[in-house]
């Protein structure tokens, strides 16, 4: 900005001190006219009329004899000249010479005429540096008042900055200090600090997320697999406390394969729930018919529910009709494109099935039906056995949640809630509802567009 | 056979060793990457069972280097990491099979012996005979004797992996992967009714059964 200021500056003086030069120069061409037409009388005449000062011009003139003394003009002495660069010379215009202001400064041009008689043609720069200061003055003020208006709104704007800054800051310290449900609070502006805000909550919220799974699987490690590990331990304890029998060793080490195997499993459906809760980047999404998947799957179990005195049907919605496995032919029904790890979904909706084959009486019917609903496509498994309790229906998601009544069956208590993450991880919703008699678990996966 | 063990773990070195001896193979041992890598190059062996994570050298690294030197030597991958897509990672590698850790021996020696049988056959069947049973694999027909058996496509399926390693021990997991695809422990005992409802079918009616249960470890489809 100085130097903006500073190129104004140097321009509009440049210009002014060509336009006193011109001034000069046309005045002298005027002069040399006069001169030349009617002699001395003529410039003397011309000169008288042009000094007198009514006229209020800035323009110098001084006509003097060969002694130096003035003929006419509005300069009483001739000055003393100082011959400057340009080729112009300058002159200082006291008391006395013309006006009572001070001192300033002129610039002249001289000229010798015939019989001595000298010419002095000038101009008062008084004006121009009037002209040139009041410049100085516009342009110093207007620059301190731009620099001011700056300083203003720049303090303004960082100290906005800097206190959104320190929101973040104090959030993060609180954080630190153990407040983990602490967010970066938002203006609302939509503007770039509440867009950082907004995907740092987002990365808190993450965190807080797999934190919690986190805990949930060291709390479930303390609580649910010390104690099968210390039965472990006092059986083989137990068994070296006998008398020793080949036969009772073989025994015992049978049982305790067994029993270790059973530890492992719940440790593998820990790990993968606390893995699929934490939207685990193993996951291979593909493309998945949910029809045609859940045929595989009532393929799989059929003999078994047989074998328990149960129906296992399929059933598609837009067939309506309940039809034995076997009398559904291969791809009859429109495919449910679903995206999915088809893996990981078995396995999920593997533990719906046995849960339903486990719970459900002899002589009683699984039905698995699959449909769409808006942009979803569900697949249900519902069975006609005792059901669970509205009240206890959220409860049993919960990791080695088990029914009072249930306690005494096989299982560890994992398996919806390995569902539930596991659908969750592919942006679905998993619910338990009354089927009337009985329970219904629908699971409900976006549609693949 | 002659197997190589690439193991760094002692104890599941000589666990696997002792084992594999004990069921009547030669195994040579090696405890890194570098020297299973120059011993599978080296010498000839009929499997190599693999560990995947290896000091000096990556367990996939090592499959990746025999397969592009054109050793095509059955090896069988063992890894802690239990993900279907580390699965996919070292079949693509070049693994022919994948066991997880910890797994029970059966399981491995099964999948060892189906591994030697893959690297002897290889040749592209028709037909199937397991003592007088018969597979007709294009027409998807099965014949014990003159009597036909009519199957359920899964049963068929099942009895084809079956008599594919018609003499040995098949364990449930290999069957729910090999014959349904899935990779998970059912609960319930779904695998064992496939099997007997087969034996229903196969076995019925004749004097000598086929179909056996191996207590502890699987099945086995024996010629009478």
């Amino acid at each position: 900005m100085l130097a903006m200021l500073a190129l104004i500056y140097w321009q509009t003086v440049v210009y002014s001190t060509r336009q006193a030069d011109e001034t000069i120069d046309a005045e002298i061409t005027g002069l040399a006219e006069q001169y030349r037409e009617r002699g001395l009388a003529g410039l003397v005449a011309v000169i008288n009329e042009r000094s007198n000062p009514e006229r209020g011009s800035s323009m110098l003139y001084l006509l003097t004899d060969q002694r130096q003394r003035p003929l006419a003009g509005n300069l009483s002495r001739w000055p003393d000249l100082e011959v400057e660069k340009d080729g112009w010379m300058r002159f200082r215009l006291s008391d006395g010479t013309r006006r009572g202001d001070g001192p300033h400064i002129a610039q002249a041009t001289t000229f010798v005429l015939a019989g001595g008689v000298q010419l002095l043609v000038g101009r008062d720069l008084a004006e121009s540096v009037t002209f040139r200061n009041r410049i100085i003055v516009a342009l110093g003020s207007s620059g301190a008042l731009t620099l001011l208006l700056g300083l203003v709104g720049g303090i303004g704007l960082s100290r906005r900055a800097l206190a959104r800054i320190d929101a973040i800051n104090r959030t993060g310290d609180l954080i630190r200090a153990g407040e983990f449900s602490h967010r970066i609070p938002l203006k609302g502006s939509g503007d770039e600090f509440d867009r950082l805000a907004q995907n740092l909550n987002a990365m808190l919220d993450q965190i807080e997320r797999l934190m919690a799974g986190m805990r949930q699987v060291t709390d479930n490690i303390a609580h649910d697999l010390r104690s099968p590990l210390g039965r472990l331990r006092s059986r083989i304890e137990m068994a070296l406390i006998e008398e020793p029998s080949t036969e009772r060793y073989r025994e015992v080490l049978q049982q305790t394969i067994a029993e270790a195997d059973q530890l492992l499993a719940t440790f593998t459906a820990l790990l993968d729930i606390a893995e699929a809760e934490a939207g685990s980047p193993h996951t291979q999404m593909a493309p998945l018919d949910l029809a045609a998947f859940a045929r595989d799957l009532v393929d799989l179990y059929e003999p078994a529910a047989e074998e328990k005195g149960l129906r296992l049907t399929l059933e598609h919605d837009s067939g309506a009709k309940a039809a034995p496995v076997e009398a559904m032919p291969l791809g009859e029904a429109a495919a449910l494109e679903v995206r999915g790890d088809r893996h990981m979904l078995s396995r999920a909706v593997a533990n719906l099935v046995e849960n339903a084959l486990k719970y459900t009486p002899a002589g009683g019917t699984v039905a698995i039906r699959v449909g769409r609903n808006g942009t979803m496509a569900q697949l249900a498994v519902g069975d006609d056995g005792p059901g669970i309790p509205a009240a206890e229906r959220e409860r049993v998601f919960d990791r080695f949640y088990r029914l009072e009544a249930s306690r005494t069956t096989e299982g560890n208590g994992l398996g919806l809630s390995l569902a539930r993450a596991v659908v969750r991880l592919h942006g679905g919703a998993i619910t338990l509802e009354d089927n009337h008699p009985g329970l219904v678990a629908v699971v409900s996966l976006p549609l693949a567009s | 056979m002659k197997l190589l063990v690439v193991e760094d773990d002692r104890e599941a070195a000589a666990f696997l060793v002792k084992g594999l001896k004990e069921s009547g193979h030669t195994v040579d041992h090696a405890a890194d990457g570098r020297e299973g890598l120059v011993l599978a190059t080296t010498e000839r062996f009929d499997a190599i069972v693999l560990d995947r994570m290896l000091p000096g050298m990556d367990g996939l690294a090592i499959v990746a280097a025999l397969r592009a030197s054109d050793n095509h030597t059955p090896v069988l991958i063992l890894s802690a990491l239990d993900q279907v897509d580390d699965r996919v990672r070292g079949l693509k590698a070049g693994g022919d099979d994948y066991l997880t850790k910890p797994y029970a021996f059966s399981e491995l020696m099964a999948r060892i012996e189906s591994l030697l049988r893959r690297g002897a056959g290889g040749k592209t069947e028709t037909k199937l005979r397991v003592g007088e049973l018969e597979i007709d694999l294009l027409a998807r027909t099965v014949r014990r004797g003159p009597a036909e058996i009519e199957l359920l496509p899964r049963e068929f399926r099942l009895l084809e992996y079956l008599a594919r390693n018609a003499g040995h021990v098949v364990t449930r997991t290999m069957l729910l992967e090999q014959v349904w695809d899935y990779h998970f422990d059912p609960q319930t005992n779904v695998i064992d009714v496939h099997i007997s409802r087969l034996r229903q079918k196969i076995d019925k009616g004749f004097a000598k059964p086929m179909l056996h249960t191996v207590r502890g470890a699987g099945y086995c489809l024996k010629g009478a």
